[in-house]
């Protein structure tokens, strides 16, 4: 059977990755992809050989934010080639985008389709040796959740970062994801809020513009880690628009020191779970 | 030569990726197409790279619900679909103000259909969290009226349940109806593939008794699936209404054929609340939604701005059209709404 063979093509490309790393969440654009890339940075930037999956077929924005859209991806003989962000390619990253021929294109693919795109995008890839490699996810918890979720099940995925907003509608919906993660049995590494607080330029106040610590007190009632909040900032939005790493632009910014202390977290956690 | 040797690989090349209707470009010689019912199956794609992907789409045949759905519908005049390719823009926000806007008139009669299976965000938005519809393992389980909702409609069988189904009533000229109502509680994940959403959609469209009603406002998820197909295949005569880094969903209305009344920039800067000046918290690079509604060739509708208290009223399912009327966000919405009560009016005198 094909799949047979799938299965084995899987196993290869996954046994050079060390730590699997899914981001989640139940709505959509609460910073899903923008914390994927942040965290992506912050390990590349502290020696680690990082890879970024874009699941998200019908809405890649991983190539635009990492400023590599319009790139190929090449073929090789042990599967395609990702598409590397710097020269010592110790940054890695796969997406639709780069197979479609403008940003505007639309996928307009149903389920089953979009399982098998992913199926590939999973054994096909030759990613090399891996430190770790970060699935962004499109919102819900639908077919690609499911094909990435069913895909990685034996090969022990470190677990999930659910990012949420503040408001009590994004919460509510990043709760459903909590349950599929239960559902799925994949563990849950934390919650991050992002959006949160607005620092006014102009005078400094502090506004919550989407109110405040709903991502905390989902983390505490289901009783997950909290690994903690990203502030409203104008100008990481803007990196993200030009592709710019927003860890080289700005290394004094609170929001740099946020996504930093995550990351802090997040690999203590791993060396806790490999020790 | 690269980009040879990755067709040969079989993936559906990249222009004609989206268009599944259409021949690949390095198709074998007799390719039925990829979005043909033959995909896949056919003696010519025997060999050829992209067989298993094509072979695992369903079969486009004509479903017999489509005219059962067509006949229920007839009795709604205008069906407005909100959407957006990027999630977390303001779809449900927009929706549930949209309908309220509509229902302050109280001749008009306005129902809202949340087809986001995955992610229902209508009833917490709209103050119906935690109504439901009751369901047990054989036969149907007595249902509870409570005090908004004025009517139990029909049943239908779904996954071995009995389900009621029931209009939720906001009002009583403002009818909803969502994947919510039929949750035991408000985590509960809907952990569904693609043709089981689909199977709901059309359960929706076509067993839910909408009477007489002048706007269906359907809201929607985000990107552009199945459970956009789905609306799309079931609805004909619908206008859409898009929200901000909509140029993907344009070209999927283009490709399905729905009309699209205009864009609506929403979070549009943020006054702060203390100076009162205003800031671009998601700054505009590319000029924005009124130079994509330009380039695109489609109406631009305006701008909501960013009022924290729209959030606030979204928590607590209030209207905040009724709630902070002073608000410029509330002026806009007042205008956008007028220029969507204008288009359909306009459309259904052409026709």
């Amino acid at each position: 059977m094909a799949d047979g063979k799938s299965e084995q093509s899987l196993e290869k490309v996954l046994k050079n990755i060390k730590h699997i790393i899914l981001v989640l969440s139940g709505k959509g654009g609460v910073g899903k992809s923008t914390v994927t890339t942040q965290i992506a940075w912050t390990l590349y930037n502290k020696g680690k050989k990082v890879g970024i999956l874009d699941v998200d077929l019908c809405g890649p924005s991983i190539p635009r934010m990492m400023n590599v859209e319009g790139q190929d991806v090449h073929q090789c003989s042990a599967g395609w080639v990702p598409v590397y962000t710097d020269k010592d390619q110790r940054l890695a990253i796969m997406s639709i985008g780069f197979l479609l021929d403008s940003r505007d294109d639309a996928v307009v693919w149903r389920g089953p389709k979009k399982n098998a795109m992913i199926k590939q995008f999973l054994s096909d890839v030759c990613w090399g040796d891996l430190d770790y490699l970060i699935i962004d996810t499109p919102p819900g918890t639908s077919d690609e959740h499911i094909t990435v979720v069913e895909n990685l099940r034996n090969y022990n995925p470190d677990g999930a970062i659910l990012v949420t907003t503040p408001q009590g509608v994004a919460v509510s919906d990043v709760r459903r994801e909590l349950s599929f993660c239960q559902k799925t049995k994949i563990p849950i590494l934390g919650v991050v809020e992002n959006m949160s607080g607005f620092a006014c330029p102009h005078c400094g106040e502090c506004s919550n513009v989407f109110s405040k610590g709903g991502g905390e007190a989902l983390a505490g009632s289901c009783r997950v880690p909290f690994l903690g909040s990203i502030p409203l900032d104008p100008s990481l939005a803007q990196s993200l628009e030009d592709g710019q790493a927003f860890t080289d632009l700005f290394p004094n910014s609170p929001t740099l020191d946020a996504v930093n202390k995550i990351t802090s977290k997040l690999l203590e956690m791993k060396n806790g779970v490999t020790d | 030569m690269r980009q040879r040797n990755f067709n040969n690989r079989g993936l559906i090349v990249k222009s004609k990726m989206a268009d599944v209707l259409t021949v690949p470009q390095n198709a074998p010689e007799h390719c039925p197409g990829t979005g043909s019912e033959q995909a896949g199956k056919s003696s010519a794609c025997q060999g050829c790279p992209n067989q298993t992907i094509c072979a695992s789409s369903k079969p486009l045949g004509p479903d017999p619900a489509v005219e059962e759905v067509k006949e229920r519908m007839s009795s709604v005049k205008h069906k407005i679909l909100v959407l957006s390719g990027k999630g977390g823009v303001g779809k449900s926000t927009f929706t549930a103000h949209l309908a309220h806007g509509l229902a302050a008139d109280n001749n008009r009669q306005i129902a809202v259909l949340d087809v986001d299976i995955c992610g229902p965000s209508i009833p917490k938005v709209m103050g119906l969290e935690g109504e439901q519809v009751h369901q047990s393992g054989s036969g149907w389980s007595p249902v509870i009226l409570l005090p908004v909702c004025l009517y139990v409609f029909s049943v239908f069988i779904f996954a071995d349940w009995a389900i009621c189904f029931r209009v939720q009533y906001v009002e009583d000229n403002l009818g909803v109806m969502s994947v919510g109502f039929l949750l035991a509680s408000p985590s509960d994940a809907v952990i569904w593939r693609g043709p089981k959403k689909n199977g709901l959609i059309k359960q929706f469209l076509r067993d839910v008794d909408w009477g007489e009603v002048d706007y269906l406002v359907v809201d929607t998820p985000p990107g552009t699936s199945d459970e956009h197909l789905s609306i799309v295949q079931y609805l004909s005569n619908t206008y859409e209404v898009s929200l901000l880094d909509v140029r993907k969903e344009i070209n999927f209305c283009k490709k399905v054929k729905i009309p699209v009344i205009g864009v609506v920039e929403n979070m549009s800067g943020f006054v702060c609340p203390k100076c009162k000046k205003e800031s671009q918290i998601f700054p505009p690079t590319t000029g924005g939604a009124v130079k994509m509604a330009a380039d695109m060739d489609v109406p631009f509708l305006g701008k909501v701005p960013l009022d924290p208290r729209i959030g606030r009223c979204c928590d607590e399912g209030k209207s905040f059209l009724s709630e902070v009327p002073e608000s410029p966000a509330t002026a806009a919405y007042q205008q956008i709404i007028r220029k969507i009560v204008n288009y359909c009016g306009e459309k259904s005198e052409d026709a």
